[in-house]
């Protein structure tokens, strides 16, 4: 006879999650480093990176979650990918006089690691959306309605 | 130099939202100094518009020839609002220092603030159409989470309400953007303008016009689409009413309405204005009387002046552009001089209601002075700003032989100056109640935040001198009435 868990769903779910949860991660990171080659990109991948997370703690309950990443890191990560964004384009200002202008190689077309930049923001987008949108869900999480 | 108006608010906000919660100052000092570097080179952009004897600027981003990459386009007209919009930024956070002491986590306020400043510059100086409507969204997401930055449950009804009717707009102003893309294939303003100018079904004009007009005209809260203003107004924290009412909706709405409908689309004037125009003058001036919220009355009276600067930009005529931009100019100042006012008697004695106020002046005289010289100047009382930009609403309506509407106009600054009146007396006048004797004078910084826009108000009418209007009011009227004409002057200035 299993026992009903304290937290979280139970074990059919949790065991799911395990085997599934790394496996949605690396799948993010894959979109989000396939950005500039195929229909992907920094937005879907982070969208997916948070998913990850999201799911596990649907899963498992909050404060498992919050232990492995907690919302405070997560907000310094969305700032983090934010300012890199940002450098990135003022460099540009600096290198070519122009805001975003591309100063790396072009490299090889439809190499992984071609298109400039590109690769480059979408990694920062990636983090500015996987970190805003596990923010957004945790703190969905956090606030209750006002009890009448 | 022209990208850093947009580089330097957005890049200030993540910087505060990275490091402002560990060092409290620091966010005050950073905000003020990247607000004072806004204000200067708001200033330095027009004057070198002015060395290149305003032919327009074009700035490609990354490098990339405008319609394949984005650009950014500073004419007359664009050089005006920045310095507008950049000036009273910068006394707004002025104001905030003191202010925004009694609010919790003032570090996200400033963040917001600073991401709202980006979507206010952004959206004047860009020539592409699809990031118009980036920086437009922007600008609502942060102006909602501020106007919800008190968490009480009024502020979020406010916020929630104006986050829906918001929703409504954008989706209006997307749907004629993707009309406009499906016909011309093209997202850069210029380009679009030379296609038009080329040829074009009227209908489809019509058409996106009405779309424009009801996206943009919910953004300028013009009625019948001001539902939002009067809740969301006078729920947000003062310096941020102030922003809103002062530049925010005239950047969002009106400049973003007028650009797309005279420069875009070719239409110069248009009917659907003055009506509406009209229809907000009246339905927003007899709102007002009746309210007893000293904010909310305020609100209404924003939605009434801006039916004035949308029916003289409606008329069409240069005189009528003209009339509406100044007015534009002098109820930013004022607008903006009296909500910092009412966040002053807020401050002082935590009170709207006017009925329960009354002989302040003693106790605030700064307040009081302040607040007389920006009612006055919105009531249209001579010499202030407010009261030639009136006269020339009216003369360029007698000149379009818009009779009827040119009385209205007239009435309604009469029953403006009775809402003001009341205003003065109800608050600043009259028998000093034993509840107030406490009261005192607010900081000397948020003095000084209101000094200089009460200066600024009583001085507004020297733009008209010769000198001064050939300089800063005549091109930005060049454009808006040359029309079409904006695609070629601008696509032959890229260099």
């Amino acid at each position: 006879m299993i026992e009903e868990p304290k937290t979280g769903m139970n074990i059919i779910v949790k065991t799911v999650t395990r085997l599934t949860t790394g496996l949605i991660l690396l799948f993010g990171i894959y979109i989000v480093f396939h950005g500039h080659i195929l229909s992907e990109g920094g937005f879907a991948g982070g969208v997916v990176i948070a998913l990850s997370f999201i799911h596990l703690m649907l899963a498992y309950g909050r404060e498992i979650v919050l232990k492995k990443m907690s919302e405070k890191v997560s907000e310094l990560l969305g700032n983090i990918g934010a300012v890199i964004f940002i450098i990135i384009a003022v460099l540009g200002l600096f290198t070519g006089g122009y805001l975003f202008f591309d100063f790396f190689g072009k490299g090889k077309p439809f190499n992984l690691f071609s298109a400039g930049l590109m690769p480059l923001y979408n990694i920062a987008i990636s983090l500015i959306v996987g970190a805003g949108l596990f923010t957004v869900f945790v703190t969905l999480v956090f606030f209750r309605s006002e009890k009448k | 130099m022209l990208p850093l108006v947009v580089v330097i608010p957005i890049g200030i906000a993540f910087l505060i939202s990275f490091l402002g919660k560990y060092y409290k100052k620091l966010s005050d000092i950073l905000a003020t100094v990247a607000c004072i570097s806004l204000a200067i080179l708001s200033f330095l952009i027009f004057y070198e518009l002015r060395t290149m004897n305003y032919e327009p600027l074009v700035y490609k981003i990354g490098g990339w020839l405008p319609s394949i990459g984005i650009s950014m386009v500073v004419d007359g007209l664009t050089a005006v609002m920045l310095i507008v919009v950049n000036v009273i930024a910068l006394i707004s956070v002025l104001f905030s220092v003191s202010y925004m002491e009694k609010y919790t986590d003032k570090w996200k306020y400033y963040a917001l603030f600073m991401m709202m400043l980006t979507s206010m510059n952004g959206l004047i100086v860009t020539g592409d159409i699809f990031n118009m409507y980036v920086f437009l969204e922007l600008g609502t997401i942060s102006s909602c989470v501020l106007i919800a930055f008190g968490t009480e449950q009024d502020e979020l009804e406010a916020s929630f309400k104006y986050m829906v009717l918001g929703t409504v707009a954008s989706t209006f102003i997307l749907l004629g953007i993707a009309i406009l893309y499906s016909y011309y294939s093209t997202l850069n303003m210029s380009d679009i303008s030379l296609a038009v100018s080329k040829g074009s079904s009227t209908i489809v004009i019509t058409f996106l016009t009405l779309l424009f007009v009801v996206g943009f005209g919910l953004k300028a809260a013009i009625v019948p689409f001001h539902a939002w203003l009067p809740d969301a107004h006078p729920s947000a924290p003062a310096p941020i009413s102030a922003m809103l009412s002062g530049v925010l909706i005239k950047s969002l709405g009106v400049y973003a309405l007028v650009r797309i409908l005279f420069n875009v689309l070719g239409v110069v004037g248009s009917n659907i204005l003055i009506i509406l125009g009209v229809i907000s003058m009246v339905v927003g001036g007899f709102l007002a009387i009746y309210q007893k919220d000293l904010k909310r009355m305020l609100a209404y009276s924003t939605v009434s002046q801006v039916g004035y600067i949308v029916f003289a930009f409606g008329l069409g005529t240069p005189l009528g552009i003209f009339a509406g931009l100044f007015h534009l100019i002098n109820h930013a100042f004022a607008k903006f001089l009296l909500f910092l006012n009412a966040g002053a008697v807020v401050y002082a004695t935590d009170e709207r209601n006017m009925e329960n106020l009354g002989g302040l002046r003693e106790k605030m005289p700064v307040t009081a002075a302040t607040s007389l010289v920006g009612s006055m100047s919105i009531s249209g009382v001579p010499p202030f700003g407010g009261f030639w930009s009136k006269l020339f609403i009216i003369l360029a309506a007698v000149q379009a032989k818009e009779f009827t509407a040119a009385v209205i106009a007239i009435l309604i600054s009469i029953i403006t100056l009775s809402y003001y009146l009341k205003l003065q007396k109800q608050t600043f006048y009259g028998k000093l109640s034993e509840r107030w004797q406490d009261v005192k004078e607010v900081p000397l910084t948020m003095c000084i935040a209101m000094i200089i826009p009460a200066v600024i108000c009583a001085g507004l009418g020297l733009l008209l001198l010769p000198q001064i209007k050939i300089v800063f009011l005549d091109p930005a009227v060049g454009v808006l009435a040359n029309g079409l004409e904006y695609g070629s002057i601008v696509l032959q200035n890229i260099k």
